[in-house]
Order: C-alpha cells, then structure tokens, then sequence
C-alpha cells in the first residue's frame, strides 16, 4: 500500500476498516432462518392449544374421574383409565425387552463382532428395519406373537380363554418396532467412545470384557439413553401395529384377575383409544379425543423427561 | 546393523555380579562417559523381531537388549516404527486387525509371543502411558483403582491409591478432590494420574509413548523428574520426538530410522551420551546434530 503523509495513510486505513454496507444476503438468510424456527414452533404450538382448549371442559367437568374411567360407549362416563395402565404397561415391557437386547446387539457389532461383510451386511439391514413402516410389525405380531401368546396362556391359564391379543403380544410386536432404533443409536453412542479410552483400559491390563463393561458402557450411557428416549416415544405412540393387533376401544371387562387379565386379557392403550374415539360418529367423543390426546402427551413428555433427567445425570463432558 | 546390547557393552569390572534391584543404586555412582557397569541380565530382549500391518513390514530385524532400571529412550524420524515397535512389548498391536509378528521378544527370559502367552496378563506386568493423556471418565480415585480392581487386588485400595499418586507426584495436588473427575485435571496432571495408573497394577516395566508431546515445557520436566524417580523401581522406554528429552532424561538411546522399504530398524544402541556425543554410525550422528529427520 502506498505510504503518503502520516494523515493520508490514516485516512485509508479508516476507509479499509469502515463497514461496506449492510450484508443484504446475510439479513435475508438469518430472516429465512427464523422464519423455519416460529414456522415449526408455530405449527406445535396450534395443534397443542387446538386440543388443549378442546379438550379442557372434560378435565373441568370430570377431572381425575375421567383419567380413571374405563372405556364406555357412552361419552358421558368414558375415560382412559384402561389406555393409561395399558400405555404405562406397555412401555414398561418394551423397556425390559427391547432395551438389554438391543444394548447388547449394539455391544455385539461393535466391540466383539470383526469388521468383515457379514458384518456390515447385518449393520446396513438393521437400519432398513428401523425404516419399515410400523404397520408392516403389526403384521408380524398378528401373524407370530398373537398366536404364540395365545398358545402360552392357554397352557398358564386355560380358563381365561385368552385370544392372545393382549399387552404381552403387543409388547413383543412393539418391541421388535423399537429395537432397530435402540441398535443404532446405542451403536452410535458406543462408536463414540473414544478409542483412547479403550487403549487405556487394555493398557493396565484389562480384559475385553472389562474394558467394554467398565469403561465403554459407562461412558455411552447417555447416548444410549437418547436412544432409549426414542424408544419408549415411539412405543407409546404408536397406533397401526396395535389396531392389526387387536386393541380394543370399546368397553371391555378388566374381569377379576387381576395382573393376569391386565396382561393376557383384552387390552387398551392411548393412542388406540384416540383413534377409536375420533373415528366414532357420536360428536359427544370430539371432546373426549382432544382430551385423550392431551393425556397421551403429557404420559410421553413425562417419560421422555425422566429419560432425559436420567441421560444428563451421567453425561461425561470429555 | 545394530547388535545386542549385552555384546557391545564394555567388559569393564566383569566381576561385580549386579542384582536386578540393586542396579540403579550402583549405576549411579558411575558417571564417566565409556565406562559402565557389567551389562545386567535384560528384562526385555527383542530376537530378530518383524513386525507386520497386513502385508507391509513396518518394522524389521529388530535385535536390541533393554536393562533393568534403566530408561531408554527411542529416538528417530517419524513413520520409522518407534511406537510400534513400543506396542510390540506389551502386544498392544493386537488389537489392530490384520498384525503379525515374526521372531521374539523375551521378557524375564519368557517370549512374549508364545502361543501360550495372554496379552492380558502381558499387559498387567508392562504398563503403558499414552501420548495423549487419556484418563478414563471417572474419578481420580477410580482411574487410579480400575486396574487393581481388574486384576482382583484384595489389599487396602485407599492406601494403594495414596501409594501410587504420591509416585506420581500428584497426591498432593488431588488429595482433597479424589473424587472429582480425572478429566477435570490439567493436561500434566491428567498425565500423571495416566502414569499413577500405570503403575497401580505394579507393573515391572512401563512403556512411554511420548507421554510429553501435549505437555507445556514446565509438565513435560515434572514428568522428567518423575521418570528418574521411578526408574528405581520401573525399567522405562519412552518414545519420543524430543531429542533434548532423549538427551536429558534417558541412559540408554536407541536410535531407529527406516529402510529403502519404508521398515524401521535399529541403526545404533547405546549409552545416551555416547549416542549424542560420539555416535558411532554416521545415519545417527545427522540425526541427533538435526541434519535430518
């Protein structure tokens, strides 16, 4: 740069630092950005208020009564008692099923299994399955865990005469939905394990096992409780596999058994008792599915912040 | 090429018969350039060792000696095998699919590599402390006790852990916060609590894989310090790329280079000041005068 009077030089200096001008494109960009974040904030928060006010004379007239009734064909005395102990049921035994299995498998094709085709041939076609729509499950469970439940219930407890469409089946259906999603993440999350970390606990001595048991689980605990967070989401919302199943959404008796009937009887869960009602003509049920609605959010959002309290309990910042 | 160390050393005083744990008490009233005691019996010897990542030798004809309660120090340009050559010791490349050795390495007389042999229990006998400090998610405490407890150590684990953090030199600096997470600590305390660590399974011999090259000046001479401190009752080989480290804080210097076929071998063992002094090979002397590498 060429160098005049000591004042001249200073000049160009104060011009070469002055601002050019508003960044137009930058505005238009960080604008477009904001606009997505209160377009999908938006949309959550209509449909949320939508059910909400919808659903508020039920809790204002019924309140805990109606989250305790049981199903009904009259709108006056239903409730989702029978979806809440179902949904609650069900998320429980996917948790106990399909998280171990799907933690180990994880552990399986990442730490024990070699790095070979199978291998890969296996991990590919674990994400397609997280990828086949649920419905698709709900086939698998009518067509293999119904009847299996069936048979088994029918040596345990002949009396009951069980159609094996029951929160055992839809367990099992639902955790075989969820399991692939588990795998991945829980991989993930163990990928991430640092291989440092690995080395360190060869290092002084320790054996596979206790290298993956000591060191790597611990440390990909909170992935894998994202993992798990996604999982019971998935299980309490979903809907076509239990409807192929055979949830009902009517009336039905909880009978006299107890946990047996609760657990091979006809069952219910939430999001059934949402599609049954807002498919029923009566306009009484409209207020009756926002409201149910509203009652599955609030269990899923509760499940979920339990999981995320548990995940940031454990986090590592490396 | 390079020869045993037991055979090139000066038959100087061949009748003082050194015992294993006496010998750094006695080396270090020897201080003359040349002369040295009697070559004690080696704890680790390598035996026309190869080593191979798939199909490529990585690291060839290896023949050298490592005395006890020594430090010794591999020194060379990058990529000429030295910290394969480290993880040969306590197998760490077996982890990595795909490796294979040729030859021997023998410690306390038994090979290493015997189909017999765990790398397990290997490991437990040969520490490691890696180049970039790595402690495990966990506290202080527990980093320090992971490997006793994996080994089933049944004594009082507070006082081994005091034990091994005083070696370290970091007990003072963490006895009131035992239980906070090691990865809290500075990067060369974090190292230190990687070398009390290392040495809480009381291993015999610790390998360093140029366990400074992260530190500031200031941790990497706590670490030096450390080091001549514990080689009273550890035989140390450290890797590293400093040849000033090599210079100060070793007796013995391998130095290592590679081949037309990209395999490392040893060009020269020795005393470290006659390395840095008076090499004997002129592929050593360009080296450690900084004309290569």
């Amino acid at each position: 740069m060429a160098v005049g009077s000591p004042a001249a030089s200073q000049v160009l200096i104060r011009r070469t630092l002055a601002s050019s001008g508003v960044d137009w494109r930058g505005v238009a960009f960080s604008g477009f950005l904001l606009f997505c974040v209160v377009f999908a904030l938006a949309v959550i928060a209509v449909l949320v208020a939508q059910v909400v006010v919808r659903g508020m004379p039920i809790f204002t007239d019924r309140g805990a009564e109606f989250l305790s009734a049981n199903l009904s064909s009259r709108a006056g005395t239903a409730g989702v008692g029978q979806g809440i102990a179902g949904s609650l049921l069900i998320a429980f035994f996917v948790v106990i099923l399909a998280i171990p299995i799907g933690i180990m498998t994880a552990v399986y094709l990442e730490e024990y299994a070699p790095d070979n085709k199978t291998t890969r041939f296996i991990a590919i076609n674990i994400r397609n399955l997280a990828g086949v729509p649920s419905v698709v499950y709900g086939l698998l469970g009518l067509a293999i865990f119904v009847p299996v439940t069936r048979a088994i219930e029918g040596l345990i407890f002949p009396d009951l005469g069980g159609t094996g469409r029951s929160v055992v089946a839809a367990s099992i259906t639902l955790s075989a939905l969820v399991l692939p999603i588990v795998i991945i993440t829980s991989a993930e999350a163990i990928r991430a394990v640092p291989g440092a970390i690995r080395e360190a606990g060869y290092g002084v001595g320790a054996s596979r096992w206790q290298v993956t048991r000591g060191l790597v689980l611990p440390s990909a605990i909170p992935g894998i409780l994202t993992g798990t967070i996604l999982s019971i989401s998935r299980a309490l919302g979903e809907t076509a596999p239990l409807i192929i199943i055979g949830v009902s959404y009517n009336f039905f008796s909880t009978g006299n058994r107890g946990a047996v009937e609760s657990l091979f009887g006809p069952f219910t869960a939430l999001p059934a008792i949402v599609f049954g009602w807002a498919s029923n003509p009566n306009v009484d049920f409209r207020e009756l599915t926002a409201a149910a609605i509203v009652v599955l959010l609030a269990v899923t959002l509760l499940a979920n912040a339990i999981a995320i309290l548990l995940r940031n309990r454990y986090e590592i910042k490396w | 090429m390079d020869e045993a160390a037991s055979e090139t050393a000066s038959p100087a005083a061949p009748q003082i018969n050194i015992k294993v744990d006496a010998g750094s008490a006695v080396r270090s009233t020897v201080t003359s350039e040349g002369a040295s005691e009697p070559p004690a019996e080696p704890i680790v010897e390598f035996r026309d060792l190869h080593f191979y990542y798939d199909s490529f030798r990585a690291v060839k004809d290896i023949n050298i000696a490592i005395e006890p309660q020594k430090i010794t120090a591999l020194i060379g340009p990058s990529g000429c095998g030295k910290s394969t050559l480290l993880r040969t010791i306590n197998r760490m490349n077996d982890l990595i699919p795909g490796t294979r050795v040729e030859g021997e390495i023998r410690y306390h007389q038994a090979n290493l590599y015997e189909r017999s042999v765990d790398p397990v229990e290997v490991r437990r006998r040969i520490g490691m402390v890696f180049q970039k400090p790595n402690p495990f998610p966990k506290s202080i405490y527990d980093n320090v006790a992971f490997g006793p407890r994996v080994i089933g150590y049944k004594g009082n684990m507070d006082e081994l852990v005091e034990h091994c953090l005083r070696r370290a030199a970091l007990w003072d600096d963490v006895k009131d916060k035992l239980k906070q997470s090691g990865l809290a600590l500075s990067g060369g305390q974090q190292q230190r609590l990687c070398i009390a660590r290392a040495i809480a399974t009381e291993p015999d011999v610790i390998l360093m894989d140029e366990p400074c090259s992260a530190l500031d000046p200031r941790s990497t001479l706590q670490i030096e310090e450390l080091m001549a401190e514990l080689k009273r009752n550890f035989t140390i080989i450290i890797v590293t790329h400093n040849m000033q480290q090599a210079a100060r804080a070793s007796d013995t210097t391998v130095f290592m280079t590679m081949g037309d076929d990209r395999a490392g071998y040893v060009v020269e063992q020795g005393e470290t000041v006659g390395i840095f002094t008076n090499p004997r090979n002129q592929l050593t002397e360009d080296y450690v005068s900084g004309r290569f590498g």
